[in-house]
Parts: C-alpha cells; sequence; structure tokens
C-alpha cells in the first residue's frame, strides 16, 4: 500500500534536488518516446545538445531565444514574491512590443541612443499598463489575478493580429504591392537597432545585458529595500501587512506593474534586438509568456535562477528550430519542454509531501 | 483523567502530536494495551482508538454536525459511496445524550458557538470509538459554566471507561478533573502525582522547577494620569459584514490597566482591530491622546501611538515564514535606524534584532530564524518587545497570555505592569478572569459585541463575571 503524508518539514536541499531529478525524469520519458518511435535516443539527445550550445553559432541562437524567457521569467517570478501568479506577461510582452514599435516609428529620425531609451521606457510602460488592469481588479475587487491576466493575453493577441492584419494602422506596412498581399509590420528605423557586442564569435544583444541587470537590481529590490520588505511580508502574511501599517492595495497593484513592465522591456527587446519590426506572427508563435511561467517555476522564482533556466530552456528551444527536418524528430523539443513542466510541477509533490510504501496494516488489539 | 502539565516548549504538544502520529518518535517505543505500535499518520492513531481535540478546532465550517462527524472515518457508513446523513445524525444524537452534550446534529459548523464546536469535535472522537481521548486546552475558550459542563462530560466518559488526557495550563482545573497529573519540563517527564495529593502551588513549582508566586499582586504605585484612549458609541462590523462591535463607549487612562472581558467571539477581537485601525468604525469616534482617528488605517494608528499585540500571534502579529530581525522591525522599517530612504539597512536591522533578543531574553539561535519556528513565549516576547519599542501611549493586548506557560504568563503580565506604571494607558482583552484580576484596575464585560457592566477591580467576583460574560442579567 502505497500512503502519501505530508512533510512536516522542508529540508531545503529538495529545493535544488526537485528541479534537477525532475529534468532527469523528463528526458528518461523523453528516451521512452524517443524509442518507441525507433530513434536512436542517446543520438538525439547528443544532437540536441550539440545544436544548443557546441555547433558553430548555437551560443549565439540559444541567446536569442533565452532573452524573452529571462525577461518572462522574472516577470512572473516578480509576482509571485508576492504570492500573485501573473500568467498574463505574454500579453503583457506584445503590448510592450507594439508601444516599443510605435514610439520607434514616431522617433525616426532621433538620435539612436533616445530612440532606443524611449522603445525601453515605451516598452515597460506598456506592459505595466496592460498589468495594472488585473492588479486594480485584484486590489479593489479581489477578483482573481490568474483568469484576468490570463483573459487579457487573448485580447491584446488580436489587437495585435488586428493592427498588421485587419487595418492600415499607422504600425503597418502599406508601401507597395507586396506589402499589401503579405501584411507585416513597418521596418523600424536604423536607429531603434539595439547594439550588440560581439565576444568570441558570441554575440551577445542588448536585451541579454539588460535581463542580467534587471535580475541584479531586483534582487536589490526585494532584498534590500522598504519596498521590497512590504512586498515580502505580504506575500508571506497579508494579515501581517495590514497589521504593520502597509498599504496592501497599492503594493499589489505597484507588483502587477513592475511584473508586467518587466514583459513590457521584453517586448521592446523583440522589437529592437531581434525582429525589426512588429512581428504578430512570430510573437504569438513563440509562447514567450507561458514559457516564462516554467521558467519561473524551475527556478523557483530566484532571479539569479532564472538567467539559468532561461538560459537552459531558451538553448532547448534554439536546437529545436535548428533541427527542425526530416532526419529529426518533430515535436521532440514541445515534448521535452512538456515532461520538463509536468515533472517540475509534479515534483512539487515530493516538496511537500513524502511516499511511504508499506505492508498492510496491523491490526491493534483492542482491550477486553 | 490524566492531566498533562507543562511550561511551553516543554514537549506536551510535540508529545500528543507523537501520540497522535503527527510526528514520529526519533527513539523509544510506544505502547498501547500492552503492544508495541508505530504511528505513521493520525489515521493509524485513530484506527488504533487515538483521538485529539485541538485547541484550533479542525472543523469545515459549511458542513453540519453530522457531515463534520464522520468525515475521515472509512469504517462501515464512513467506507460506502453513499452516505446515510440519517444513520450518522441518529448515531450523533444518541452519542450526544449520552455524555450530556446538547448538539444539533442537522446545524451547520458555522452557525455553532465555541463550546459547541468543541462538543462536535469530542463527539467526533467518540464517533470514531476513541479509547484515549486528547484534549488540549479545552476549557480556553469556555466560560466558567461551560467549562463545568465540559467536566462533567469528561467524566462520564472515564466513567465509561475511556481514557481521558487533558492538556491546560490552569492549575486548579488541572486539581478539580484529574485523576493523575504528569508534568513536563523541558522535554522530560518531571513527575507523576495524584491530583488528590497536589496543590496548585506544588504543581506550579514542578513546572517551573522553582517556587513562584501565584496570583500576587505587585499592583505597585501607578500614577493614573489623563485619559489617552477614548471610545464613543464605537460600531463595527465582523468579517461576515454583520455588526459585531455595538456601541461601544470606553476610557482608558495614561498608567491604567482596563480589561474587557468576555467569551471569545463576543466582538473583542473586532474592538481591538478597531482601535488598532485594521478595521473602519461604522460609527463613533475613538480619540488617543485627544486626538481623534479618521479609523480603517493601521498606520495613522501607529503613528497616534497605539501598540497592538493581537490574539492571533503567528500570521498577524508575525509574518511567520520572516526572520526575527524582519519582524522585529515590522512596524518600524520606515524610519532610521532601521533604513534610510528607501532602503534597508540590513546589518543595523541584525543588530537591533540582536539587542531586543538580549533585552527581552527571546531564546533562538540567531536573529534569522523564522519566526514560525519559535515557541508560543518566545514569539509573543518578540512581539511585545516591538509593540514596546515603538513608544506607545496606548496599548492594546487581545488574549497577549493565550497558550503561554505559567513563566510566559509571568513575562507577559510583567511587561504589561511596566508599559502601566511608565504611563502607557493598557486596554487588556481576555477571556481568563484569573489574568483580568491580576492585572486590571477596571473591568468592563463584553457580551455580543456591548459592554454589558462595568466593575471596579477589587470589588468584582468571578460568579458575577462569567454571569455577564455568559449574558446572564447584570447582576446587582
Amino acid at each position: 500500500m502505497i500512503r502519501i503524508e505530508r512533510r512536516l518539514e522542508q529540508p531545503r536541499w529538495l529545493t535544488v534536488a526537485v528541479p534537477v531529478v525532475s529534468i532527469v525524469v523528463a528526458f528518461l520519458f523523453a528516451t521512452l518516446v524517443l524509442l518507441a518511435t525507433h530513434h536512436p535516443p542517446l543520438h538525439t539527445f547528443k544532437r540536441l545538445f550539440d545544436a544548443a550550445f557546441l555547433d558553430n553559432g548555437a551560443m549565439t541562437e540559444t541567446l536569442v531565444s533565452a532573452t524573452p524567457l529571462a525577461f518572462t521569467g522574472l516577470c512572473a517570478a516578480v509576482a509571485f514574491r508576492m504570492n500573485l501568479f501573473n500568467i498574463g506577461g505574454e500579453g503583457q510582452l506584445y503590448a510592450g512590443a507594439i508601444t516599443g514599435a510605435t514610439v520607434a516609428l514616431l522617433l525616426a529620425g532621433a538620435p539612436s541612443p533616445v530612440v532606443i531609451i524611449a522603445m525601453m521606457a515605451a516598452g515597460a510602460a506598456g506592459g505595466a499598463a496592460l498589468a495594472a488592469i488585473p492588479g486594480l481588479l485584484r486590489a479593489f475587487f479581489s477578483t482573481n489575478e490568474i483568469i484576468t491576466s490570463l483573459m487579457l493575453n487573448y485580447v491584446v493577441a488580436l489587437i495585435l493580429d488586428y493592427l498588421i492584419f485587419d487595418s492600415h494602422s499607422y504600425l503597418r506596412d502599406t508601401s507597395g504591392f507586396e506589402a499589401s498581399v503579405f501584411p507585416q509590420g513597418k521596418n523600424l528605423p536604423d536607429a531603434a537597432t539595439w547594439p550588440s557586442w560581439t565576444v568570441h564569435g558570441l554575440v551577445i544583444p542588448l536585451g541579454a545585458v539588460v535581463a542580467v541587470a534587471l535580475a541584479f537590481a531586483l534582487w536589490g529590490l526585494y532584498a534590500r529595500t522598504r519596498f521590497g520588505f512590504e512586498v515580502t511580508v505580504i506575500g508571506d502574511s497579508a494579515r501581517a501587512g495590514r497589521y504593520a501599517g502597509m498599504r496592501t492595495r497599492r503594493k499589489i497593484i505597484a507588483v502587477m506593474c513592475l511584473s508586467g513592465a518587466i514583459a513590457g522591456l521584453g517586448g521592446a527587446s523583440q522589437d529592437g534586438d531581434f525582429r525589426h519590426q512588429l512581428d504578430p506572427r512570430g510573437l504569438t508563435q513563440a509562447n514567450y509568456g507561458y514559457a516564462g511561467i516554467v521558467v519561473a517555476a524551475l527556478a523557483r522564482y530566484n532571479p539569479f535562477a532564472v538567467l539559468l533556466v532561461a538560459f537552459l530552456l531558451g538553448g532547448l528551444q534554439n536546437a529545436g528550430f535548428t533541427l527542425q527536418g526530416a532526419d529529426f524528430p518533430n515535436g521532440l523539443v514541445g515534448v521535452l519542454q512538456g515532461l520538463i513542466l509536468f515533472c517540475a510541477l509534479g515534483g512539487e509533490l515530493f516538496v511537500r509531501y513524502r511516499v511511504r510504501i508499506e505492508r498492510r496494516h496491523k491490526p491493534v488489539a483492542e482491550p477486553a | 483523567m490524566h492531566a498533562l502539565l507543562g511550561e511551553n516548549g516543554a514537549g506536551k504538544t510535540t508529545l500528543s502530536n507523537i501520540l497522535t502520529g503527527l510526528y514520529r518518535p526519533d527513539e523509544g517505543e510506544i505502547r498501547l494495551w500492552g503492544d508495541d505500535v508505530e504511528f505513521h499518520s493520525p489515521r493509524d492513531a485513530l484506527d488504533a482508538g487515538i483521538a485529539m481535540v485541538h485547541q484550533h478546532f479542525r472543523l469545515v465550517p459549511p458542513f453540519t454536525v453530522a457531515e463534520n462527524v464522520v468525515l475521515g472515518d472509512h469504517r462501515d457508513v464512513g467506507r460506502t459511496f453513499r452516505l446515510h446523513p440519517r444513520a450518522i445524525e441518529r448515531r450523533v444524537s444518541e452519542l450526544s445524550g449520552r455524555y450530556g452534550m446538547a448538539v444539533d446534529p442537522r446545524a451547520r459548523i458555522w452557525q455553532l458557538s465555541l463550546g459547541e464546536q468543541q462538543r462536535v469535535e469530542i463527539l467526533k472522537a467518540l464517533y470514531k470509538d476513541a479509547r484515549i481521548l486528547i484534549l488540549d486546552e479545552p476549557t480556553a475558550v469556555l466560560t466558567p459554566q461551560e467549562a463545568r459542563g465540559l467536566f462533567e462530560t469528561i467524566r462520564a466518559m472515564a466513567d465509561d471507561g475511556r481514557t481521558v488526557i487533558f492538556i491546560s495550563h490552569k492549575l486548579h482545573e488541572v486539581k478539580a478533573v484529574a485523576d493523575r497529573v504528569t508534568i513536563l519540563r523541558r522535554g522530560r517527564s518531571v513527575a507523576t502525582v495524584a491530583a488528590s495529593d497536589a496543590t496548585p502551588r506544588s504543581l506550579a513549582a514542578l513546572m517551573v522547577g522553582r517556587e513562584i508566586a501565584l496570583g500576587g499582586r505587585a499592583r505597585g504605585d501607578r500614577e493614573i494620569g489623563e485619559s489617552c484612549l477614548e471610545l464613543e458609541g464605537v460600531d463595527a462590523d465582523g468579517d461576515r459584514g454583520v455588526p459585531a462591535v455595538n456601541d461601544v463607549t470606553l476610557a482608558v487612562r495614561r498608567g491604567e490597566i482596563v480589561a474587557v472581558a468576555g467569551v471569545a467571539g463576543n466582538g473583542q477581537r473586532e474592538l481591538a482591530e478597531t482601535i488598532a485601525g485594521m478595521r473602519a468604525a461604522t460609527d463613533g469616534t475613538i480619540r488617543v491622546a485627544g486626538r481623534a482617528l479618521k479609523g480603517g488605517d493601521a498606520r495613522e494608528a501607529i503613528g497616534a501611538g497605539v501598540a497592538y499585540v493581537p490574539e492571533d500571534r503567528l500570521g498577524t502579529g508575525v509574518a511567520p515564514g520572516l526572520s526575527i530581525a524582519d519582524n522585529v522591525v515590522l512596524k518600524s522599517y520606515r524610519r532610521p535606524p532601521a533604513s534610510r530612504g528607501p532602503f534597508l539597512l540590513v546589518r543595523k536591522i541584525r543588530e537591533l534584532a540582536v539587542g531586543v533578543m538580549q533585552r527581552y531574553d527571546v531564546r533562538a539561535s540567531g536573529p534569522d530564524v523564522p519566526a514560525r519556528q519559535l515557541s508560543g513565549g518566545n514569539l509573543q516576547k518578540v512581539v511585545l518587545a516591538r509593540e514596546f519599542s515603538g513608544e506607545p501611549v496606548v496599548l492594546v493586548a487581545a488574549s497577549p497570555t493565550r497558550g503561554l506557560d505559567v513563566a510566559g504568563i509571568e513575562v507577559v503580565h510583567d511587561y504589561l505592569r511596566d508599559a502601566a506604571e511608565r504611563g502607557v494607558g493598557v486596554l487588556l482583552l481576555s477571556e481568563d478572569l484569573d489574568e483580568i484580576r491580576a492585572l486590571a484596575d477596571r473591568i468592563a464585560v463584553m457580551y455580543e459585541g456591548a459592554i454589558v457592566g462595568e466593575r471596579a477591580a477589587e470589588t468584582a467576583t468571578v460568579e458575577e463575571l462569567g454571569l455577564l460574560m455568559a449574558g446572564g442579567e447584570e447582576a446587582r
């Protein structure tokens, strides 16, 4: 008989061991899938690893995939510090991409640093404005922010489509015949291209640098400021926060806005670093926002761990893109990602509970 | 009838948790009716006939009494897919009749008073045929009259051949009810004595390992000054939006200890929260040192000099997952020396916490220990230390000694007296009449949200107060 019992204490090592073991187990399951479909598992994994980290230019591509994941991962992690579940990273990233691209087009002709800083500010503001909606609803009407933030993702995705495919908006490229047959966003001015640095062949985009800086800043914010202290107290016990005279409502709104701003910054980085136009198809297909929740969960909401996990999952995603083709199992990367999430969430069980296997009950003698 | 007596942190709760399968012993063996047993979970213990009535009830409020009673039972009716409400209700009424515990099996838990809820907990244990019942401080939530009823029930169960283990801090109760008493001190069983041979004084001495003065009223010479907290016709709603505090008018002067007596759930918590700004008054005014508060704003109340020791220590009084250091500055983190501008001075906060831990004798391995891991007494020291450090004008203390051991109670009482001597007006909300009589200058009794009587401490009798607390006619 198998029984599941609650753990009284949660040992520290488990918080590290569970994500690691989860990933290993996910790969074991993937092995089964590969064997069942007649692919050599070890060889396939090796190709995956090579394509993610070792091949020529692989690391550069991995960074391209990892950068948005770092933003959305930080977005989810920040909100969770106050027990808020911001599932809206996806929509907030779109919002940031829209506002970022708009500002870049409006500022055509301005010097590059001005445009870039304006894009960052606009992207952050766009994400924050969107996240403020679930924040306000939660603060004043106790609405569940999981649902409201999730639903807004679809709203923004539709707006994004509308701007490029269904209207002649300012953001849409309407010059020439080709643009009217294949709708796409206007190309952003050259001044709106974010700089990158090349180190030993590895191209580091500005967005990646910003994400790393952001992780440090967030750590400092939470560990060393009054704001972070209040968020931590309220996250631990909202009643204790109210008791200490903290303004819990304001804090909810502020944290949601901060979280949304981070995702929005990620959206602006998509415009400036990688896409150089508002690209609805590319953004909606990438699912950065949802993957960011996985990143944050695997990282256990620690900003530095978010960077690491974003890098690893980014590698996996990148390898998936590169290896797509006839000789590579189609959808393997998606299966792997799903398995990793599944195992990580399942692994949570072992942090909180222990499993005991026992033989049948020994009856206890009753007194006569 | 066996009583378990000991200071907090002496291991009473840990021991009961081992007996009920919540914890597992590191070493040693438990013999039940002569056989070795090993419990892995509460269910194992229940199967063996051991049940516990916890201090905080484990009931499902929207369910009926009968549904709660059958919850977690996995024999006969509990085992089948379908519930048989009639059969369960019949069995519940039969049990409640036999042991003199009147409770309607069809009533829903949230409709019941705390005393009735406790009866449901006991019925739950009886329903599962518990041969051994552990009661953790069962009288904490009862009026003296209700407690007497409980003792009769316990007697009836003992006469029936059941074993009752009774955990209490109240010496006279232990003496009145138990056949034998085991005293625990620092995790060791110090002595087991026959209750008939023991006196409250000898039990207290065994408990703390030294003689202590019982009921010593070191009132001292306190200068009673002008009034520092005035409530005028204050109304407030409870959590469900129904009126909980009804037209309360009360004044506390500097250096005075005013007690509000009453059975839990008669609006004391809501009253305390209203004064502390955690709850908005729907009518009336609250003045602190002559200045009227807007109300409903904890920061305003803190700024005006209201210190508040909440009843719910873990969860309100401290953030349980945060360190002692963080909890020490829970209210002062906005000002120097804990912070400068928007930045926390982490090292300074640690220093402050170490100082507080030394001054107030908080026993923990360091300031980084999460508050959750502290014992009740040490936790209360942290709360009191923080509240006193804010230089308060008024101190509102809600059941500040609930669940503390004799030594802890002594410490808290000393702090409250100190505060009054330093000119702080103390408003003590408590259900413990012994405590109130030991500390208060004036006693107001609260029943169903209203103050139903006020007495000078010297002239009030326990019977008179008990009657008022139970909603009896105002005694003349």
